[in-house]
């Protein structure tokens, strides 16, 4: 079970300001081990960005996203009690999500 | 009849036309994180429509990066009508990093962080419907920190 997106917010003059982080090795495939075997590729390759369900954001990943990715994003017309989800989906298809209640 | 069967044919016709341009679209995205040119990865993202270097985007990268592996990267632009925004390290060995689908709802500016093999050129490039625009800048990595 991957680990649950990270994610902080706060609502200005209607605007969501949402940073997130995703804990996830990222591997490009192109590493070694200790022992000098390929560690196989293992990225998130895909972020989705919710508000109240609909979708307001995304974002096509390569491997070359750095280690446990970092995404801040701002969302327009947004109101206290309004929830913003953040999902992945990596090359192996292992999802996880976070979400954040605006207030 | 005759009318039916031209019916069912415009029909079908705009089903496979609808059907077709996400898979077309994936494709595309997918051949572009493949790509080892950058050349080649933008082509597949963004056909040919036409560049142009702007001022009007806001793209903050360091000089130089002491950790190629983390490099901070925020794009932020007040360009009318952005689709996405794209990141692409010329250098590394798949150039195209990142790429965000802005809707309507969303605000064109966004920030998160790549790994760099060495130093390179990197470029934002802000899509519209009819143009794209770029910015660049040269990033320096220091291996290992001692300030090569």
């Amino acid at each position: 079970m991957a680990a649950q997106v990270k994610i902080r917010g706060k609502l200005k003059d209607g605007v969501a300001q949402v940073k997130s982080l995703m804990p996830h090795p990222m591997e490009t495939g192109t590493q070694r081990d200790p022992a000098g075997n390929l560690i196989p590729a293992h990225y998130i390759d895909k972020v989705t960005c919710y508000r109240n369900d609909q979708e307001v954001l995304s974002a096509d990943f390569g491997a070359s996203v750095s280690k446990d990715p970092y995404f801040a994003f701002k969302v327009k017309n947004c109101a206290p009690g309004d929830v913003i989800k953040v999902t992945w989906v990596d090359n192996k298809g292992e999802t996880s999500s976070g979400e954040l209640v605006l207030k | 009849m005759n009318i039916n069967r031209r019916k069912w044919l415009g029909s079908m016709l705009a089903l496979g036309g609808t059907a077709l341009l996400p898979m077309r679209l994936f494709a595309d995205t997918a051949a572009a994180f493949k790509a080892t040119s950058a050349d080649v990865a933008l082509k597949a993202l963004f056909g040919d429509l036409p560049m142009e270097e702007s001022p009007a985007i806001n793209f903050k990268v360091p000089d130089i990066a002491e950790n190629g592996a983390v490099v901070p990267v925020s794009v932020s632009t007040d360009i009318e009508g952005v689709q996405s925004i794209t990141i692409v390290v010329d250098e590394n060995p798949n150039p195209l990093s990142a790429s965000f689908n802005i809707s309507p709802d969303a605000i064109a500016d966004i920030s998160t962080r790549v790994k760099m093999g060495k130093s390179s050129k990197v470029r934002a490039l802000v899509r519209t419907p009819d143009k794209v625009y770029v910015a660049s800048q040269e990033v320096k990595v220091t291996i290992g920190g001692c300030g090569g």
